[in-house]
């Protein structure tokens, strides 16, 4: 039966690891802090030197802001992950009571309290220093928000899928994933720019229906409303695929003696 | 209440062509300590993997309290518990962190007073907000132990638990896991290569090689019914010539 305590208790070590740990703590907002400067100040510019007076704040530093919550999702995952397997605690956590879907739910509870800090810092800074405002998407932002955040969750189990399966070296497999799906999920322009092969692709991708609604929002013209319903069908199919292939590779782990092992390793 | 904590029957571990436990069957009594020999390689971690969760058998069935580990995984670690040489406590956390942290997972009631009781129980009082990772081999093995004893359990495995420890801590130590399987009806299955810790604790053991059970009886009377002087010499005769002595 599913026990919210041993949930609660994934959430709790990452909570005890923060304590007093800068270098756990800061990334949190630092780096979502230091794109919102970064952007601000490009929109900024944009706007001045465009004189089209086409307004780049919703459409850049809200696309920055999107983007950046959604790896924050997929990294608040993968790190929770990543905290076992850099102490080395695989024997002693998976030899408890604590099943699978427990330990993942875990790590997802865990990327909703990080990822939620890095939100509100993003949101507190792009508001105040550069003027964007949030009632300009509506209550698109909540849909928004869910699809890209279903699909960070997605990846992030399927990033920790991947290093159970190949060791903690391919652990730099995962960090550059959002830097590879980002040209083919139209961050920053619209899908119709890429080539045809491209767009197939990007129509797989839950994110790119969010920022072509995004940019239909800030240039006025009405979106398709089945477009958002289609990203967040297939982020379910994501999230479907992710619980099974972690599932997957667990059980080919715990058939395989790859997760006493793992432990092991820490002899050499 | 069962008097047989663990069953163990015909258990068996290929990985292709080799066998690393081949249908291995035994059992473990309450207040019973029970020790696992055998050469390196002879199979007794992989045994205890597979007991722990951690490692699917081939064949065979594994029970704990007459409940089966391959169906009610959940059931059988909230009764089971380990401490192994070679499976530290994450070092980033405190005594009191890495404590509280497992006593959620094995749902422990009245978490707070259980902790501080093995804190004093492993005279861990002086370090329980020091990390881990900077303890001494021996204060990680006694934090080890007390994460073992967290849940009471029912089935303790504890894989050379005294190997980084000086001679009279871990007599120390083996004094409180016989007291503690006195008290609490406690089934413990102990590996070690100290054949004097062996006689000491084991009420008996069962020698491994090449994966299978060649010998099982009481460590005092063993030797002497196979012609050996000493458990020693009987674990170096059945390592060298792995047929049954």
């Amino acid at each position: 039966m599913f026990s919210l305590r041993r949930t609660s208790a994934i959430v709790l070590r990452q909570f005890y690891l923060m304590q007093g740990s800068p270098a756990r703590v800061v990334p949190l907002f630092a780096w979502v802090a230091l794109d919102m400067v970064t952007w601000g100040f490009i929109t900024k510019y944009l706007n001045a030197v465009s004189g089209s007076g086409f307004n780049f704040v919703p459409s850049l530093l809200g696309a920055v802001l999107l983007w950046d919550f959604f790896v924050r999702v997929m990294q608040g995952v993968t790190t929770t992950f990543f905290e076992d397997v850099w102490s080395r605690n695989f024997l002693n956590i998976f030899a408890t009571p604590l099943s699978i879907s427990e330990y993942v739910s875990g790590m997802v509870l865990s990327s909703i309290a990080t990822s939620s800090i890095g939100l509100v810092v993003m949101l507190v800074l792009a508001t105040a220093a550069f003027g964007l405002s949030f009632f300009f998407y509506g209550v698109l932002l909540v849909p928004y928000l869910l699809v890209l955040f279903l699909f960070g969750i997605s990846l992030g189990i399927i990033g920790c899928g991947i290093v159970l399966r190949l060791g903690p070296a391919s652990e730099w497999f995962i960090w550059p994933i959002p830097a590879l799906i980002s040209p083919f999920a139209g961050v920053f322009y619209p899908l119709s720019t890429l080539p045809g092969w491209m767009r197939f692709l990007s129509r797989l991708l839950p994110p790119s229906y969010v920022f072509e609604s995004m940019r239909s929002i800030v240039q006025k013209r009405p979106g398709s409303p089945f477009a958002l319903l289609w990203g967040a069908a297939l982020d379910v199919v994501f999230l479907l695929l992710a619980s099974w292939f972690f599932r997957s590779i667990y059980r080919h782990a715990v058939r395989t003696g790859l997760i006493a092992r793992y432990s092991a390793e820490s002899l050499s | 209440m069962a008097p047989k904590v663990l069953a163990v029957r015909d258990l068996r571990k290929q990985y292709g062509a080799t066998v690393a436990v081949d249908g291995v069957s035994f059992d473990v009594n309450r207040n019973e300590i029970v020790g696992l020999l055998g050469p390196n390689g002879a199979g007794k971690t992989t045994t205890i993997n597979m007991i722990l969760g951690v490692l699917e058998p081939t064949s065979g069935t594994i029970l704990v309290d007459n409940l089966d580990l391959a169906t009610k995984r959940s059931q059988v670690l909230e009764r089971t518990n380990f401490a192994a040489v070679y499976a530290p406590l994450p070092g980033n956390l405190t005594v009191v962190q890495n404590l509280r942290f497992f006593g959620l997972i094995y749902s422990v009631n009245d978490l707070s007073a259980r902790v501080e009781t093995l804190l004093e129980q492993f005279d861990l009082l002086a370090f329980r907000h020091v990390k881990c990772g900077v303890l001494s081999s021996g204060e990680q093995t006694r934090v080890s132990l007390a994460k073992a004893m967290l849940n009471r359990p029912a089935l303790l495995l504890l894989d050379e638990p005294t190997a980084s420890l000086d001679p009279a801590i871990a007599r120390e130590i083996r004094m409180k896991i016989r007291e503690y399987a006195a008290l609490a009806g406690v089934g413990v299955l102990w590996t070690s290569h100290n054949m004097y810790e062996v006689e000491d604790v084991c009420d008996r053991v069962l020698f491994l090689s090449h994966g299978r059970i060649l010998l099982e009886g009481d460590p005092r009377t063993l030797p002497a019914a196979h012609g050996k002087e000493s458990l020693e010499e009987l674990f170096i005769a059945v390592a060298n010539h792995p047929e049954p002595v």
